[in-house]
């Protein structure tokens, strides 16, 4: 049986000023049934750019595919036609963005909104449409779930309405979620409420999530496996205990570093908090022959600069892409 | 836990209509114009039936002044009974007004919609033909429709129509390049919708109230034109419109002018009583001015 999604050398580019750049290079990874693989990574590092691609949702005339390939199932999604896409689309794999505030339609009640995708995928007639979504909303947690189907997206907070499009993610019981950075729009209480709402809705569904996120926190407490991103290319990948406990890339490294709460425990000794310097290149230097991360990496050695660090493979399923893996 | 909390009960939705009626509510002169305007849609309606004098029988003596020998808005200069010719003609040009607008509002919102969804070559090439028709002199261009084709009430129509679509298009692309890029749209399509779907589901009734607007505003100036056609005469002469009166009374403006004041009161009274509503409902559909 082939894994659910499996990407292979996957090249993603984008339409700049003076030709195309990769925003993203060369990634490939795997998505088995049931597992949760999480990207981390700062902004402009391609996670969000990976999501789309797998959508068939790029921004059209200045994102395509450039080489490699999606397979869904064993189906090629790079190839498939648009209608096949809407076919899958909200129904096998399904997507929640990053702005609950924006992401609903203000002029529709997000009953009619979770009902429209059942009647898309189901042909669920609109009283069942309709039954279905009160439920949805039961499952999400929302209070008095029947009188909200009639409440407009102006009438809840930020936190309820990343339950609706949750609801309306899961309304078809997809095989993959991707969730898209779906708390940072939220405080943190509200987080901790919407990744709680995630862990048991996979659990109860058996769903496979591919979560976008800036919160070690919720990777380290959710995810099984990581991936670390940096300007487009894999930097890291492997399980996520194993990747926290001995990250062998230095972007890792720093990034687990930023974060006090993994490696803080009040008996021992704190360390201060550190920050990677630095911000991530710009896009149009993206693509060197090069280690992009080592204009702001410690350990740098002129290697880094003349070649493109190989994915070394190291024991338990880690790979990291760089020259000095095997000392770190 | 045998206790339930008892949640307090949720305050009813109010949809965003019900909220725009009340913002209309609360503006005076759009109020009036909206019940100048029934009024006056009543009047089309029943008047004709309620007051059975035919418009073209010629009643009595030319020019009789409103008011004297029992006609209130006189007679015209065949001797037909003005009031009679005013309740005709209002059908007439409310019906032209508003099959015109809903005309101009199907090209107008199909261009724009196709134009600011699609973007690229499909945009290009559907803004120069609206810039084509845009640069074409509207009056002249109508007149030779009309007087191509003859001057029937749907010919009329369609005259009118073709050359105002242009604005409600460019509104129209304009708005759904707006919206075609907010999340929603994003979140619609990554839940499988289709572009008729985004375009018509999604897109259009976030972009409608500027489309309202325009469309309301488009009934008033399509009256307007009607009036001017048939003041030229290009009108069907079987059918009593405002413009017509005035149109077919104008050379004895200067002895009894009533016969062309009368009819010229009730365009200049329609087209004001949409305006208010027009403006009234801007006020009402465009969330910057409206208090939360």
């Amino acid at each position: 049986m082939p894994p659910l999604l499996q990407v292979e050398n996957l090249r993603v580019e984008l339409a700049v000023r003076g030709g195309a750049a990769p925003v993203i290079d060369d990634l490939s990874f795997t998505l088995d049934h049931g597992e949760n693989v999480s990207f981390v990574g700062e902004s402009g590092c391609g996670k969000s750019m990976t999501a789309l691609a797998i959508m068939g949702l790029l921004p059209e005339g200045i994102g395509r595919i450039a080489s490699g390939r999606i397979l869904f199932e064993g189906e090629d999604l790079t190839t498939a036609t648009p209608a096949r896409l809407r076919e899958i689309r909200g129904n096998q794999i399904s997507m929640i963005f990053q702005e609950p505030m924006t992401s609903l339609n203000p002029v529709y009640t997000v009953g009619e909104q979770i009902a429209e995708v059942l009647r898309a995928h189901q042909k669920l007639g609109h009283k069942a449409a309709m039954e279905t979504a009160a439920e949805l909303l039961d499952a999400v947690r929302i209070p008095n779930a029947r009188s909200r189907l009639n409440a407009y997206p102006f009438q809840m907070s930020g936190g309820q309405r990343q339950r609706v499009m949750i609801a309306i993610a899961l309304a078809c019981s997809p095989k993959i979620l991707i969730a898209d950075e779906p708390t940072t729009a939220l405080d943190v209480t509200v987080q901790a409420q919407i990744f709680d709402l995630l862990r048991d809705l996979r659990r109860q569904t058996g769903t496979s999530l591919i979560m976008i996120t800036h919160d070690m926190g919720a990777v380290a407490d959710m995810a099984d496996r990581l991936i670390v991103m940096y300007a487009g290319r894999k930097a890291e990948e492997g399980a996520v205990d194993t990747v926290i406990e001995h990250p062998r890339h230095p972007y890792s490294q720093g990034l687990i570093s930023c974060v006090p709460h993994i490696v803080a425990n009040l008996t021992e000794e704190r360390h201060d908090l550190t920050e990677i310097p630095g911000i991530v290149p710009g896009i149009a230097e993206f693509g060197q022959d090069c280690c992009l991360y080592a204009s702001r990496c410690p350990k740098v050695t002129d290697q880094c600069r003349t070649a493109r660090p190989p994915e070394k493979p190291f024991p338990n399923d880690q790979t990291a892409a760089c020259w000095h893996a095997e000392d770190m | 836990m045998t206790e339930t909390t008892q949640l307090p009960p949720i305050e009813k939705a109010r949809s965003p209509l019900s909220e725009a009626w009340e913002m209309f509510r609360g503006n005076h002169a759009a109020m009036a114009g909206l019940i100048v305007l029934v009024i006056i849609i009543l009047g089309a309606i029943f008047g004709p039936m309620l007051y059975a004098t035919d418009p073209f029988d010629m009643v009595w003596a030319p020019f009789s002044p409103p008011g004297q020998d029992g006609f209130l808005f006189g007679t015209d200069y065949l001797g037909r009974d003005l009031l009679a010719q005013i309740l005709a003609g209002g059908r007439v040009t409310l019906i032209i007004g508003l099959s015109a607008a809903v005309l101009t509002v199907v090209i107008g919102v199909t261009v724009g919609a196709l134009a600011g969804f699609y973007g690229g070559i499909v945009e290009e090439f559907l803004m120069r033909v609206t810039e084509f028709f845009q640069v074409l002199p509207t009056l002249l261009f109508s007149m030779v429709i009309v007087a191509l084709f003859g001057a029937s009430l749907p010919m009329i129509t369609l005259a009118i129509g073709l050359v105002s679509w242009t604005a409600v298009a460019r509104i129209t692309r304009a708005e759904f390049q707006r919206v075609r890029e907010l999340e929603y749209v994003m979140a619609s399509r990554a839940s499988g919708a289709s572009n008729m779907g985004l375009m018509f589901g999604v897109i259009l009734p976030n972009a409608l109230p500027p489309i309202i607007v325009q469309s309301a505003l488009m009934v008033g100036s399509a009256i307007l034109f009607e009036a001017g056609l048939s003041f030229l005469g290009l009108t069907d002469p079987n059918i009593t419109s405002w413009g017509q009166i005035i149109g077919s009374n104008r050379q004895y403006i200067l002895e009894s002018s009533f016969t062309v004041t009368i009819p010229g009161l009730a365009i200049f009274v329609t087209v004001l009583a949409i305006s208010l509503v027009g403006d009234g409902l801007n006020d009402a559909l465009n969330p910057k001015l409206r208090k939360r």
